[in-house]
């Protein structure tokens, strides 16, 4: 555990050559050290989403969250999560260029060991599934509580075309999975088929599926927080990023 | 109509206001994970104006529950004789 760190909101190159708002934390140490691109939920890039990055730093990797609502802006944050809804969101092209853009900018930095994993939460569950289905780069992928990665037909739309389910084969890093059994979305059957998918392909995947937790019971500021469950979650993540990120 | 006669609904949840008044020419109106409200799921209207930015937004969030009655108390309050006169579609006229 590093409890030295900096942290702030930076400008990095995202998607299309946008630059974007992020939040960043480096922990103090000379060591290399691995990274981790964080994507926020849906309610959007709040206080918990930076805690989720300062968390990250203090168990020693520079973690980094694009503001994927960013173009919606500008305005307070919460603002601009209810306008990215009214327009419909970002598209998935828009979220693998920012997600490219934010690990980017962490290889270059002058203590990145040069290993990048992803996590995401709610939406973002998805999106880090997707990110380790499109981006090669990665090391490693987290998906937590994702939603509509088994997609309904009213998920599909111009700006996320192609269910992510359908994606699993070119899956091309280790993911790990964290699901409360109380959710709805995604509900256990959900989980049972992405399961079935990654075993059909042969992909490397860790599930860890949580009695008493439903939809995002990591979060500390919602009333679906779960401790016992969330503690133990996180270091199913710690053990994870540990064995497929840190080189040394 | 001058009658003090109004609806009212018992409700749970979190609302953002703004300084001003403020026109406003949309309603979004969905269920999903609210920002403030203490619920893991909210009934979410957000009353904006599109061309001030995002920031010119009236929010609230709603439970369930508080949700059906204020939509109750919206019909009720339409349901009176007076309402039932000025229910001309003044947003396309």
């Amino acid at each position: 555990m590093l409890e030295g760190m900096i942290a702030d909101t930076i400008g990095i190159t995202g998607h299309n050559g946008d630059v974007i708002h992020a939040y960043y934390a480096q922990p103090l140490t000379g060591d290399k050290v691995p990274s981790v691109v964080v994507l926020h939920h849906m309610p959007g890039w709040d206080e918990w989403t930076k805690e989720v990055v300062r968390k990250l730093a203090f168990h020693g990797y520079a973690a980094i969250a694009p503001h994927l609502f960013h173009r919606f802006g500008p305005g307070r944050w919460d603002d601009v999560t209810a306008a990215a809804r009214a327009k419909g969101g970002p598209s998935d092209a828009q979220v693998v260029g920012d997600t490219e853009g934010a690990a980017a900018f962490l290889r270059a930095q002058p203590a990145a060991n040069g290993k990048v994993g992803v996590i995401g939460f709610c939406s973002g569950g998805r999106q880090a599934y997707m990110m380790a289905c499109k981006i090669p780069s990665l090391d490693a992928a987290v998906d937590c509580w994702g939603g509509r990665v088994v997609a309904q037909p009213e998920d599909i739309s111009p700006a996320r075309p192609v269910p992510v389910i359908d994606m699993t084969k070119d899956m091309s890093c280790p993911l790990l999975g964290i699901f409360g059994n109380d959710d709805a979305n995604p509900d256990v059957d959900q989980v049972n088929h992405i399961e079935r998918e990654l075993k059909k392909h042969g992909k490397s995947y860790e599930f860890h599926r949580y009695d008493g937790a439903g939809h995002g019971f990591f979060a500390t500021d919602r009333p679906g927080y779960r401790p016992e469950q969330a503690v133990d979650g996180w270091k199913k993540v710690l053990v994870f990023y540990a064995k497929h990120l840190v080189t040394d | 109509m001058c009658s003090y006669i109004t609806e009212r609904a018992t409700i749970m949840g979190h609302g953002k206001g703004v300084a001003e008044w403020l026109p406003l020419t949309k309603a979004n109106v969905y269920y999903d994970h609210p920002v403030s409200a203490p619920l893991d799921h909210a009934l979410i209207i957000d009353f904006t104006n599109e061309a001030a930015g995002p920031g010119a937004r009236v929010a609230v969030e709603l439970s369930a529950e508080s949700a059906r009655h204020l939509v109750r108390a919206i019909q009720a309050a339409l349901d009176t004789g007076q309402a039932a006169h000025d229910l001309v579609d003044v947003v396309n006229a």
